[in-house]
């Protein structure tokens, strides 16, 4: 099967140069680490022969503005320190990170503050926040930090708590909210600052499932409004798909596949990818472009019309209810046929393949 | 190096530890039958040693040179001065006569509305009352000044420890490179009997308030810096990120983040500055140090038990308001973060001005009036209390004497006395070889040689024998501390009833001064050796007990439960699983105990315990005994220093052996 070009979802401006662009990243935790950049030893063998842990080795990637850019592990995979090389939290040993064309490791520590103040802001998985200061206070903080007037400080920062619907609990204190209610002024307190890119390092996974579905709606729901461009860390599969315009699959420390949630479930890289999306209803996630077929000689071709990037699941009632191959178009060219012969497939022997 | 493992796996190689160390105690005793009385390096109360006169000659050229040598002149000289001043300004505001007035600036009614006021703005109503009734009790107890003189002194040490400790807590809490450096020093200045340093202090500082300021501040600063240290710690790093990833500088994430977070573990470090603050403030009293432990010391050196019980409740009442209202301080700090901003700061401005308002008024009465001045004479019942302390102890020592005696011939017969018979009436040498074979047997090589080396440093020292008298009273004690800390300790371990009855009895018996331990039993006992040994235990047992019931706690529920379900008795279960697998707790709590126990074998020098005790307090009132005294200091430290090596060897390798197996093949 061929693999599709990248679907572009939310209609990328795929030109623009890339907001964030990682080259060659290494992380190495342990004694000169530096030498052990480039080897081809496993994870395993280098912690043996050097005491070293690589937890992320030569990794690249780029992210676009405006995207959601998953990044998506098994614990221990080293996404933690991927995020956080990002904007050096942790120092990483080798590589690149270009932050609009400006190089992050160049960086002296005072650029590197002014970095963190105004263009990269980071909601932590156990929320970080000041057990000693009232909601209004902690969302503040990163702007008191960097010495905005008081005034104009708490007037931002009303104007966010706003935005994450925390309205009422200005002057609670963090122990007296609930988790979901707590990652709130996580995330108020990243969206102060009003930075290019907001990073998550597995921000809901301490949460019960209910509550963490209701906050993955409400990062796609500010998505849409304020439409910044997020690097979004998580071990769960479902959330990478449902909030991911493209996805970084890690292993080891080792990139495995980047790729938009059809290209990841319809083509996975390997076996370990296969494995991961094995669970996943294909039909749910890859679009008609994956099961479309070019058009039999004496096919009729006036049945119903629609869109490559439509999900198979949505199109299933079209496709069943017509009498007549459906047309795959875009833009008025015809690019293939899908039958009732294909969604069947799809929906009922996906998982073997 | 090679050596000392060569000889360790050498010991570890031979067949069964304990049957090697019976036969070395089997060959001592042997020894002992033999050589019994021979080179036991026995000394005379006021002999000397040509060391101890060195000793003294060279503390007379100490005393000498005060005026001329640079360091006294442009440093020590300058640091006396400037405690000297600060506690006798605060002696001006509340206990001594001051500025050509007959009385101190503040009166009783000034100090109790200002104690009273400072308990209700940072604490609550409650230990506001406590506070008040406390303070009027000092003059009720007819020791008003006395109190005044010894919170003075406390005061002011707390407030210079705290300029000192927190500063240094907030480095140590920051810089792990400190933190390593100043472990040791704490750790030393810690399980330095404190009675030892007070002699050599006088030396540099001269006798009076300076002094005492040091002795206080070496004994009250370990706990400010390592509280705050590790309230600085422990401030979540996820916390410290998340301010990190904003942009904070490290000036920044200490005054938004560290501090803040550690703002009630630090409070908790003042309360325990102030705890031993006053403790050591009252010990003082050995140097001259004004206030209650005068009253306390002099009582004790004519055996006045009532006078001395009457000053010891003073110290207690003291303590327990210190310790209330800073314990309720640290409480508020959280529950105000709770409360939120429930009131609001305009509220709290209108409370604290009213209250030091009032305070204020009570302060000009107290200013201006003889009657809020001084305490009111017909209020004094000190001779009320004496006298009921007399008679109590009296009594006690009349009808309770058949039973007291049992206990003191029991002990003493059965256990002081051989301990002490055949350590201090074996030869030197022979003590000294079994000594290094114990601790290589069950301690460790490097265990070995310090106890060689400061056996040999206490023979240099020209005290052997009253060194070994008071090694015998010591082990007897850490003895009966490690019978009671086993008993009571594992009944706390094992039934939570008892914990919640035992636990605040023990909290209280640990902030209690350690002076004060010595009065009661004084009036049950009478002055012998066998009352600082009941002292001791009764100081040292807290401690054990605690660190035994933790031990016990810390086994693991399931085993427990498999062994009740496989059929255990309670008794199998305490003596199969519980006690092997606390092994380590069990070890630290001896060893624990036998540091407290040898610092208060010290202090009962004062009531009869003899040996180096009565060598150090001989050493302050005898000037030709300085020299000695000194000695008895040094040998008191370097008998710690072994005993407490040879016990962390000995539980390094209970440890290892409760968690690695026996040893490895
Ligand atoms: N400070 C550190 N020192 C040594 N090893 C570390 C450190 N931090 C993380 N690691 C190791 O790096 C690997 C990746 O960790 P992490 O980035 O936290 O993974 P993830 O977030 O995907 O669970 C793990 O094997 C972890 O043990
Ligand atoms: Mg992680």
């Amino acid at each position: 099967m061929t693999v599709p070009s990248v679907a572009e979802r939310s209609g990328l401006d795929i030109d623009a140069p890339p907001v964030l662009s990682v080259r060659g990243l290494w992380k190495v935790f342990g004694p000169k680490a530096e030498s052990v950049v480039g080897s081809s030893l496993t994870r395993k063998e280098l912690k043996e022969q050097t005491g070293c842990v690589a937890a992320v080795r030569d990794v690249s990637f780029e992210v676009r503005r405006g995207e959601v850019f998953v990044v998506m592990g098994l614990s221990g995979s080293g996404k933690s320190t991927l995020v956080r090389c990002l904007t050096r939290l942790i120092e990483p040993t080798a590589g690149e990170v270009l932050l609009d064309g400006e190089d992050v490791r160049k960086a002296d520590h005072r650029r590197l503050r002014e970095l963190r103040r105004h263009r990269m802001a980071m909601v932590f998985q156990h929320f970080g926040l000041l057990p000693h200061r009232c909601v209004l206070d902690n969302v503040a903080f990163g702007l008191e930090i960097r010495g905005v007037a008081k005034q104009d400080r708490y007037a931002r920062a009303r104007e966010v708590v706003a935005l994450v619907g925390l309205n009422g609990f200005e002057n609670s204190y963090p122990d007296q909210l609930s988790g979901g209610m707590q990652q709130r002024v996580g995330l108020a307190r990243a969206l102060a600052a009003d930075p290019e890119v907001l990073l998550f390092d597995e921000p809901f996974s301490a949460l019960d499932p209910l509550i963490r579905r209701e906050m993955q709606n409400e990062v796609i729901r500010l998505h849409h409004e304020v439409g910044k461009t997020m690097v979004f860390i998580t071990h769960d599969l479902a959330e990478a798909l449902k909030l991911g315009d493209r996805i970084l699959i890690m292993r080891d420390g080792e990139l495995v596949q980047v790729g938009t949630p059809d290209q990841v479930v319809g083509a996975p890289a390997d076996d370990y990818v296969r494995d991961f999306v094995s669970d996943v209803p294909r039909s749910h996630v890859l679009t008609l472009r994956w099961i479309m077929r070019p058009p039999q000689s004496g096919e009729p071709l006036d049945g119903p019309e629609l869109g490559p990037d439509v999900v198979i699941r949505d199109a299933v009632h079209a496709v069943l209810s017509a009498d007549r191959p459906v047309r795959v178009t875009d833009g008025g060219s015809l690019l293939g046929v899908v039958t009732s012969a294909e969604m069947l497939e799809v929906i009922a022997g996906g998982q073997d393949r | 190096m090679t050596a000392a493992s060569a000889t360790t796996s050498f010991a570890a190689r031979l067949p069964a530890r304990r049957y090697l160390v019976a036969l070395v105690i089997a060959f001592w005793a042997a020894g002992w039958v033999l050589l019994r009385g021979r080179d036991t390096l026995a000394l005379g109360g006021a002999e000397l040693t040509p060391l101890h006169s060195w000793l003294n000659a060279a503390m007379d050229a100490i005393d000498d040179s005060r005026n001329s040598n640079p360091i006294f002149l442009y440093f020590i000289n300058y640091i006396r001065l400037f405690l000297d001043e600060a506690v006798t300004f605060v002696q001006a505001l509340i206990s001594q006569p001051a500025m050509d007035r007959p009385l101190p600036v503040l009166g009783w009614l000034g100090v109790v509305g200002l104690a009273t006021a400072i308990a209700l703005l940072y604490g609550n109503v409650r230990v506001a009352l406590l506070t008040a009734a406390g303070f009027l009790s000092f003059g009720v107890l007819g020791l008003w000044q006395e109190s005044m003189d010894t919170l003075a002194l406390t005061l002011t040490a707390v407030a210079l420890s705290l300029a000192v400790g927190v500063p240094l807590g907030v480095w140590a809490g920051l810089s792990d490179r400190f933190h390593r450096l100043v472990t040791p020093v704490l750790d030393f200045m810690q399980t330095m009997p404190t009675f030892v340093y007070l002699a050599p202090l006088t030396l540099f500082f001269l006798i009076g308030p300076a002094s005492a300021t040091v002795a206080t501040m070496i004994y009250a600063i370990p706990p400010a810096i390592r509280i705050t240290a590790h309230g600085i710690r422990q401030v979540s790093p996820d916390t410290l990120e998340a301010g990190a990833s904003l942009g904070a500088t490290s000036a920044q994430a200490l005054r938004h983040v560290r501090l803040p977070m550690a703002r009630q573990t630090i409070i908790v470090g003042v309360n325990q500055t102030i705890m031993a603050a006053l403790s050591m403030a009252t010990i003082a009293a050995l140097i001259d140090a004004p206030g209650l432990g005068q009253t306390v010391l002099k009582a004790l050196q004519t055996l006045d038990v009532g006078t001395a019980f009457n000053a010891g409740l003073a110290i207690v009442i003291m303590a327990v308001v210190l310790d209330r209202v800073t314990s309720a301080a640290s409480r508020r700090v959280e529950a105000a973060r709770r409360a939120g901003r429930l009131r609001t700061v305009r509220g709290r401005r209108l409370e604290v001005a009213g209250v030091l308002g009032v305070a204020a008024v009570l302060g000009y009465l107290s200013y201006t009036y003889v009657w809020a001045a001084e305490f009111p004479i017909e209020a004094n019942l000190g001779s009320y209390v004496r006298r009921a302390a007399d008679a109590v102890s009296l009594w006690a020592q009349d009808n309770l004497v058949a039973y007291t005696d049992i206990v003191k011939n029991l002990l003493t017969n059965g256990l002081l006395n051989p301990f002490q018979t055949v350590l201090a009436g074996s030869p030197w040498w022979l003590v000294t070889a079994v000594a290094v074979a114990v601790a290589l047997l069950v301690g460790s090589a490097r265990a070995a040689l310090v106890t060689a080396v400061g056996l040999l440093l206490v023979v240099v020292l020209g005290l052997w024998q009253d060194s070994m008298v008071t090694l015998a009273s010591t082990l007897v004690a850490t003895v009966l501390v490690m019978l009671l800390g086993m008993v009571a300790g594992v009944w706390m371990g094992r039934s939570d009833r008892a914990d919640m009855v035992l636990r605040p009895v023990l909290d209280a018996g640990q902030t209690m001064p350690a002076f004060v331990y010595l009065v009661p039993i004084l009036g049950l006992f009478g002055p012998t050796r066998f009352t600082a040994i009941i002292a001791a235990v009764v100081f040292a047992a807290p401690v054990a007990i605690k660190l035994v019931a933790e031990g016990i706690r810390g086994v693991s529920a399931t085993t427990v439960e498999a062994a009740t379900s496989a059929g255990a008795s309670t008794w199998q279960l305490i003596s199969k699983v519980q006690l092997p697998m606390a092994r380590s707790a069990v070890t630290l709590a001896a060893s624990q105990g036998l540091i407290y126990v040898l610092s208060m074998v010290v202090v009962g020098g004062l009531v009869g315990a003899g040996a180096l005790g009565y060598d150090v307090v001989a050493g302050f009132s005898q000037h030709q005994l300085r020299g000695k005294g000194l000695a008895a200091g040094i040998a008191i430290v370097v008998l710690g220093i072994v005993l407490d090596r040879v016990m962390r060897a000995a539980t390094q390798r209970a440890d290892q052996a409760a968690h690695g197996g026996s040893h490895q093949h």
